[in-house]
């Protein structure tokens, strides 16, 4: 198959990252930047390899006494997108907080359990999560671009990471604006404020400035509830075409929209206030013969 | 055919209540600023005509009744330095621990918030006493403008830290969940971002505290003194503005114009530094801050 030879032949002998020197060589920067570098992006293979990346045993997440999240393991697979659905507070935000230890900075959050991002130990206390949240990049449900010009969003988190020399910033800024089609948009007024564009537009701006940080692993939650149906469609072509280039991780309400892009599916239900995985499996599975009765319930619009 | 007239569907109905509510509340807002123009008007009309130049570099003399206010307004200055100094620094360091580092409902900051509060409404004779016990006799500084300095510190502190808190309070958490995505260490997550946004509630507590020194009388009598020669260091007292108006007005006979004069010059000498105080916040911190 066409598509797993391109996608071998772009896993194999990964180039060094071109400017971050974090002494990782385990982890591998997606070669996707590379070429994103000369040219946008391009839409990657239909289909991937199931190679489980992150490993996620027996996670258990609670807020003070009250649990969320009960016991989950769940494998996600590498460079394939993969959906959790579930009704709302079945804990679907937090396993994605999880990922990148955001639940750090929630008050009396409590995780347990294991997780692995490929060589990764994510909960153990020796691992960098600055390092860890450069590679994890985050979307949120409300674009939340900071309270700065156009070209400081992206430009500070760079600074931030040890991209010295502004040419390095800047050409990194410029590869990141056209991955998310918003360079034309903003070319002539990156020094204006990046409130004053519109939510689409600042969407994408944030997932630029997620991608210029050469993540290997994308956490979207709900990345196109607060858009109209034009910017969620740009969001969602993003999202596809991100296939095959950095592991994806979506939470979303809109199940047609997880049935269009979901390379795999994650059912998440809650029982007595408790988040559970019901059902996991390839996307087309999920979505037209799924397994578990709930499932069947919810995908075809008759729970949740 | 004639049109046939139209009667209005909703005849209008004059609500009387809701006139005389508007008007009360009308009333009340025009007394309070025709009250403000009335002081300041007297203040300047008693107090301009003895303007000059010389009134703000010369010595008092003959207890305050002639000369000006040279010594005086310098040892203001610098009994304000001394507690913007401290103040400042330990304001934004406490606001931010408490915004920041500790969550809201944590019993530590509740304590701490607590305290500040009842801080803040002590009477600032209190303060006063406080001041001269512990810098004047136990830290040995005497009567000075940095034992002055340091009691208006302490009784400033609060209304800044509780005001600067909110301004960090009002930071959209959008924007701290943004930087650690991003990766962004908390000290440039706090420098580079949280501090240059919290100006404005940073602004207000400066403008309030510095309100709240510039007026102070009571705690300086017993701090930083009633000497009214030009200070020559820190240890030496030093009299402030509002206790030379205090003194003129209340000890020296015949003293009254050159009060009226000072009490203006402090009235105008509040505007232009709270006007720097928020310039200097707004540009020097809140320049990288693109407000929509």
């Amino acid at each position: 198959m066409v598509g797993e030879e391109n996608f071998a032949t772009m896993n194999t002998n990964q180039p060094p990252s071109e400017y971050f020197d974090d002494g990782q060589p385990g982890i591998p920067i997606s070669k996707g930047r590379k070429s994103a570098a000369i040219g946008p992006l391009q839409a990657g293979p239909p289909c991937c390899p199931r190679e489980p990346w992150i490993q996620i045993e027996d996670l258990s997440i609670s807020y003070g006494n009250k649990r969320v999240l009960q016991e989950v393991s769940l494998a996600i697979n590498r460079k394939c997108i993969t959906a959790l659905i579930g009704p709302s507070g079945c804990g679907k935000t937090s396993l994605l907080c999880s990922l990148n230890r955001l639940t750090d900075l929630i008050p009396g959050c409590r995780a347990e359990g294991k997780i692995t991002i490929g060589p990764i130990d994510v909960r153990s206390s020796t691992t960098d999560v600055i390092t860890l949240r450069r590679k994890v990049g985050m979307i949120f449900q409300r674009p939340n671009p900071f309270p700065l010009s156009i070209r400081k969003n992206i430009e500070m988190p760079l600074k931030e990471h040890g991209v010295k020399h502004r040419t390095d910033r800047e050409s990194i800024m410029h590869s990141a604006l056209k991955d998310v089609g918003l360079w034309d948009e903003v070319k002539d007024r990156l020094n204006s404020s990046a409130q004053s564009l519109s939510g689409g537009q600042q969407q994408r701006l944030c997932i630029a400035r997620a991608l210029a940080l050469q993540p290997e692993v994308i956490l979207l939650d709900e990345p196109c509830s607060s858009l109209d149906p034009i910017s969620s469609g740009i969001i969602e072509e993003l999202m596809a075409s991100f296939r095959a280039r950095y592991t994806i991780v979506v939470v979303t309400h809109n199940l047609q929209q997880a049935r269009r892009i979901a390379d795999e599916a994650a059912f998440f239900w809650v029982t007595d206030g408790v988040g559970h995985l019901i059902e996991h499996g390839v996307g087309t599975q999920v979505f037209d013969t799924p397994q578990h009765p709930l499932t069947v319930a919810f995908v075809n619009g008759r729970a949740g | 055919m004639p049109k046939p007239e139209l009667a209005p569907s909703f005849p209008r109905v004059h609500r009387i209540g809701d006139r005389l509510f508007a008007m009360g509340i009308w009333g009340i807002a025009i007394s309070i600023v025709a009250w403000f123009a009335w002081f300041l008007i007297d203040i300047c009309v008693q107090g301009i005509p003895l303007f000059s130049w010389e009134f703000l570099t010369e010595a008092p003399r003959n207890a305050g009744r002639a000369g000006g206010i040279g010594s005086i307004l310098v040892s203001t200055l610098l009994i304000l330095a001394v507690c913007l100094s401290v103040s400042v620094p330990l304001g934004l360091g406490t606001a931010i621990l408490l915004s920041e580092y500790s969550a809201r409902n944590h019993r530590f900051g509740r304590m701490v918030r607590r305290s500040l509060d009842i801080l803040a409404g002590v009477p600032s004779i209190v303060f006063g006493m406080f001041g001269n016990a512990l810098f004047c006799m136990y830290l040995g500084m005497g009567f000075s403008i940095l034992s002055g300095g340091l009691t208006l510190a302490c009784m400033v502190l609060p209304i800044l830290i509780r005001s600067t808190e909110e301004g960090f309070r009002s930071v959209p958490n959008e924007y701290r969940l943004a930087a650690a995505a991003t990766g962004m260490s908390r000290s440039a997550t706090l420098t580079k971002l949280l501090i240059p946004a919290a100006v404005p509630g940073l602004t207000v507590g400066l403008v309030l505290g510095i309100g709240r020194a510039l007026a102070e009388t009571a705690a300086l009598i017993f701090t930083s003194g009633y000497v009214d020669r030009m200070p020559e260091s820190l240890l030496d007292s030093g009299r402030a503005l509002s206790v030379h108006i205090f003194d003129l007005s209340m000890n020296v006979a015949g003293g009254d114009r050159q009060a009226y004069a000072s009490a203006a010059v402090l009235v105008g000498l509040l505007l232009v530094i709270n006007g720097i105080a928020s310039l200097f916040a707004n540009r020097w911190l809140g320049k990288k801050i693109l407000r929509q």
